[in-house]
């Protein structure tokens, strides 16, 4: 059956941009679009971001940044900044725990001087100091005369500037996992290998054998809201963080370990986010803000210019890759031999695993070898970005995967279903793939009807597809009903892609009741339980199951409750459409409201939290086809039409997957046609602003059309996959592709700017 | 940093006089990012939008008057300025988003004297003056006068510019203005083209190509003038026209566009400007002829 075949049951929005076809008709709430809770407050611009909070005596903090690129820091001289008019508190590496000797994990160590420099400062833009004054004028002045003498060291920028011979170090003391010594390579930190089968005996089964290399640069995830803390320590020695994150939890503890603070001893307030995509799962302006607090005894405010936030937060890596795939004449790959080369920023930790995980996971491949390097340069550490790594391995695989498609002559999604990896498919990074909807994809996007449109002069069409594994994790849901009857759902996942109209979505269709009458809200770390940060697409998975299962233990407590006032066996009772109902329907039915009102004579309140460890997240895969059009004197590209197909397993809120879809391909065309960073010789950024690091503006893109794709998760209550996150995988691909088919040449390099283009068109001229 | 708005001329001068560590504004469109950049604080800006002269669209007799500091959203909301110079009107309408629009000025465009200002080329094409503020009293420039390099002009210091002055187009003229940018708004041209295109039938009469963001200033193409008047807008001419537009870049290297990518795209740019002037010019004289 393909997907187009089921057919569309609810439909609720008033603008039909989707060729909707939903699993969900069996319910009643699960699948329809209610209005947004947090819409009317953002819109009126009452939503408290993280900037917003303002305290009753409080300062405002600024950071001192490094102006040199990879240096050693000989003194810092913060006398004449602290005598400063207004200052209250300067604080300097040398304040902060060495956590080096501590036992802490290397990750930790990193993130610990990676918010403050100790000895060595690694990019331009790293923290050297920060500063708590009256005003936030005053605070920059002293920050300004804050005396740092550098000892400054020969830096680098690129990837091959890092491997080079006789490179300069960044961590001169750093061991390389995975690599044997006579194969280091300077500033080369872990080696990642997947491999299968005999690529000899693989390439020499094909005949068409395809090999290309591939450049990526580092793109910012480029989130409108900067990032932004306000801490207040107290005398007790408590402190308070309001911050804007995709993780609270994650916050305090990242927090507190830079700082050697109890975990406990801080409570971090979750503010309105404006935008994550993976960069606010970590830590900056966090420990600052709160130790600037303590040293001043004042409540300390920090926010992030922009420039600040494109110099020093994390973009994701750039990369270099080379594939080479071996196929039959009738389009089996047969072999496939990869390497990935992925920017960790000034400390390890690039996403280059999960590149390799995924690289070639959306096919079945009996031969092949994917090696990935993680590489430290003196650029801001990089951050998680949705799908972090996958994308540029797609961009590359899928590139050469057209290649292959051409010289075989195959219809590229012809040539994708023959390759394509199904239920039982044993997946390139290990495990074996359960029911999974790649075909479906494939499929829905054979048969739309833009796949099926005539092409216009100067165009060209192009397909990609992706996969990302999502994950499960930890989550903790506590479910309240009122003495009114109403309900209130707290968890403690920041919502940045409308987790809390899903998770009241589930609530209203386990309890039977209209979901517009359900408050769902976000805890902080003192009220609810713990939950992972808001990434990996698992929140309406993970945490979306303990909603499940709370509302499960609670329709058992009702009836019981239920049975209780009308003095009968609790099995006569069952939880029909949001009331207690005698099974032979002697007793007139309870809503929640009766049963709250007598609350106190059955039990007491009526409260229950479920907390899980989710297992069993399914996984996403996309497919999109775009036309784009070129002119051919400019090189410029119009993005002119696009349609995305993704296996969403159930659309909880259809409208919110359809944005999740749809912020992916615009991220992906981003990435593939104008975003990248450019850096001055001296290793400072040349454009760290929105002008000069071009995001797409509305004008930029066609409407994204949306195929969401249901093929439900087995392991979910309701079928949930995240979607969050894969539908950027492919876009890039998708859109080299079409470049392809407009110009004739093969773009390898992104951004796949209107100048790269016109090279390419120029040197077929010429 | 002190703030200051006059609503005279003459205030705005002895203002200015007093404080010689000062900068004029008028929607601080330019003004607001610099000071964000860290570039160094004036002592006294001073706001010029409260002057009525300096505000405001009028057509008297022949002549067009637009005050320096009128936000080009009413300048390209003008349906008469529109009609008689689209190109220029294109031009303004491309300066920032759509809220900036409701602050941006020509004048402001003009006095940051960013190589890339997009209403520079379109008010040289049409021949555009400003009337210049000064203490020894007001004087006539015109508009290929004010920028001599990037972000200088050839105003002393205290000066100003009160308004710009444009004749309506003769018959059978009229303007274009096309830009590139690598997406569709906000942001700085890479190469830009203006042209003024008189045509009497298929002939071309007349011609005025200046092109932005390839050299320090605006830049006129009289070569590329040159090989089309008298053309009948051949190929030939065409071909000629984005040649001399090519060879007369002096482009950099930056992180906004490559030399090579600039001198070409300029070519390109200039033809479609004749082209789409051409096309115009034909309109407004078959309009003519009808009334």
């Amino acid at each position: 059956m393909t997907a187009t075949d089921q057919t569309a049951t609810k439909q609720t929005a008033t603008e039909q941009t989707t060729t909707e076809q939903t699993a969900a008709a069996a319910y009643k709430w699960v699948g329809t679009r209610p209005v947004r809770p947090d819409g009317v407050d953002k819109v009126t611009g009452k939503a408290q971001f993280g900037a917003d909070r303002v305290l009753p005596g409080m300062l405002e903090g600024v950071v001192a940044r490094s102006p040199h690129a990879h240096a050693r820091i000989v003194s810092i001289d913060t006398t004449a900044a602290a005598a400063m008019p207004g200052v209250h508190a300067v604080i300097t590496g040398a304040d902060f725990p060495d956590l080096s000797d501590s036992g802490a994990s290397a990750d930790d160590v990193s993130r610990s001087r990676n918010v403050m420099a100790r000895d060595k400062v690694l990019y331009v833009g790293h923290v050297v100091a920060a500063v708590a004054a009256q005003t936030r004028r005053q605070a920059r002045a002293a920050a300004d005369a804050i005396v740092v003498e550098y000892d400054v060291l020969d830096h680098v920028l690129t990837l091959d500037q890092a491997t080079a011979d006789g490179a300069p170090l960044l961590h001169p003391e750093m061991v390389a996992r995975g690599i044997d010594p006579e194969d280091a390579r300077p500033n080369t930190a872990s080696r990642v290998a997947h491999e299968r089968g005999d690529l000899d005996v693989g390439f020499a089964n094909a005949d068409v054998i395809i090999e290309r290399s591939f450049t990526t640069q580092a793109v910012h995830q480029g989130y409108i809201e900067p990032h932004a803390a306000v801490a207040d320590v107290t005398r007790d020695g408590r402190a308070e963080l309001w911050c804007s994150s995709q993780g609270h939890f994650a916050i305090r503890s990242m927090s507190t370990t830079v700082l050697g603070w109890e975990l406990s001893d801080v409570k971090v307030t979750p503010a309105e986010i404006g935008g994550g995509f993976g960069g606010k799962t970590t830590i900056y302006l966090e420990p600052l803000s709160l130790l600037l607090s303590q040293r001043s005894g004042r409540p300390v405010r920090m926010v992030m210019d922009r420039n600040e936030v494109f110099t020093a937060s994390g973009p994701t890596s750039g990369s270099n890759i080379r594939v080479k795939l071996g196929a039959t004449a009738a389009g089996a790959l047969t072999a496939a031999d990869i390497m990935l080369e992925y920017e960790a920023g000034a400390f390890p930790g690039s996403p280059v695993g999960a590149a390799a995980m995924t690289a070639i996971a959306c096919y079945d491949v009996p031969n092949f070898s994917v090696v990935g390097f993680d590489v430290v340069l003196n650029r801001p550490k990089t951050a998680a970005y949705r799908a972090p790594g996958a994308p540029a391995a797609a961009f590359a695989v899928e590139s050469v995967l057209d290649e292959v498609a051409r010289e075989l002559s195959i219809d590229p999604i012809d040539l994708r279903l023959m390759n394509a990896a199904v239920e039982g498919t044993q997946a390139s990074y290990g495990p074996t793939f359960p029911r999974i909807g790649f075909v479906e994809t494939l499929e829905a996007i054979r048969h739309c009807d833009h796949y099926q449109s005539p092409l216009g002069p100067n165009q060209g069409r192009g397909i990609g597809c992706g996969f990302w594994f999502n994950v499960g994790g930890n989550s903790t849901a506590t479910v309240n009903v009122h003495e009114d009857g109403r309900l209130t759902v707290m968890t403690g996942s920041p919502d940045i892609g409308g987790s809390r109209s899903s998770m009241a979505l589930f609530a209203a269709e386990e309890l039977g009741i209209d979901v517009n009458t359900i408050q769902s809200i976000i805890g902080d770390t003192d009220t609810i339980g713990f939950a992972d940060v808001t990434g990996g697409s698992r929140v309406t998975l993970s945490t979306g199951a303990a909603v499940i299962e709370a509302c499960r233990e609670m329709r058992e407590d009702l009836c019981r409750r239920a049975a209780l006032m009308w003095d009968v066996d609790r099995d006569l009772v069952e939880w029909v459409d949001g009331r207690a109902q005698h099974v032979d329907r002697t007793e007139t039915p309870l809503s929640l409201a009766d049963v709250a009102a007598k609350a106190g004579r059955t039990g007491g309140p009526i409260s229950v939290t479920a907390a899980m460890n989710m297992r069993g997240a399914g996984a996403g895969f996309s497919t999109q086809v775009v036309d784009v059009e070129i002119d051919p004197e400019t090189g410029q590209t119009s993005v002119v039409r696009f349609t995305t197909a993704q296996d969403a397993g159930t659309a909880i809120h259809p409208s919110y997957v359809e944005g999740q879809m749809q912020g992916g391909v615009v991220q992906g065309i981003g990435w593939a046609l104008n975003e990248t960073y450019t850096y001055r010789e001296d290793g400072s950024l040349d454009n760290d602003s929105f002008l000069d690091y071009r995001v797409p503006v509305a004008s930029d893109l066609p409407m994204i059309d949306t195929i969401i794709v249901e093929v439900p998760n087995p392991a979910h209550p309701y079928g949930v996959r995240g979607v969050g996150e894969v539908g950027i995988v492919p876009t890039m691909g998708a859109v080299a592709n079409a470049i392809h088919d407009a110009i004739g040449h093969r773009l390898c390099d992104l951004p796949m700017s209107p100048m790269r283009i016109l090279d390419a068109i120029n040197q077929g001229n010429g | 940093m002190r703030y200051s708005a006059p609503t005279t001329v003459d205030e705005a001068l002895a203002t200015l006089t007093a404080e010689p560590n000062a900068r004029v504004f008028a929607g601080a469109t330019d003004l607001i990012p610099q000071l964000r950049s860290g570039r160094p604080e004036p002592a006294l800006i001073v706001d010029l939008k409260r002057i009525d002269r300096l505000r405001g669209v009028t057509l008297t007799d022949a002549t067009w008057t637009i005050g320096a500091a009128t936000p080009t959203s009413h300048l390209t909301r003008n349906a008469g300025f529109a009609a008689d110079f689209p190109g220029l009107t294109e031009a303004a309408g491309l300066i920032g988003s759509d809220q900036i629009q409701n602050r941006s000025s020509l004048g402001g465009n003009l006095c940051n004297a960013s190589p890339a200002a997009d209403s520079v080329p379109a008010l040289i094409a049409n021949d555009a003056r400003v009337v210049v503020a000064s203490a020894s009293g007001e004087r006539v420039v015109r508009v290929d006068g004010i920028t001599i390099g990037p972000g200088a002009t050839s105003l002393a210091p205290g000066e100003f510019i009160i308004e710009f002055q444009l004749d309506r187009p003769a018959a059978s003229t009229s303007d274009a203005y096309l830009r590139m940018i690598p997406r569709t708004e906000m942001d700085i041209a890479v190469v830009g083209a203006a042209a003024r295109i008189t045509t009497d039938g298929g002939l071309c009469t007349g011609a005025t190509i200046v092109l932005g963001a390839v050299a320090p200033i605006a830049t006129r193409v009289n070569d590329a003038e040159t090989a089309l008047v008298g053309s009948t807008f051949t190929d030939d001419a065409l071909a000629a026209v984005a040649a001399a537009a090519s060879a007369a870049c002096d482009p950099i290297d930056d992180k906004r566009g490559t030399i090579a990518y600039r001198r070409q795209v300029a070519g390109v740019l200039a033809r479609r400007a004749v082209a789409l002037a051409r096309m115009r010019s034909t309109a407004s004289s078959n309009e003519s002829s009808q009334t």
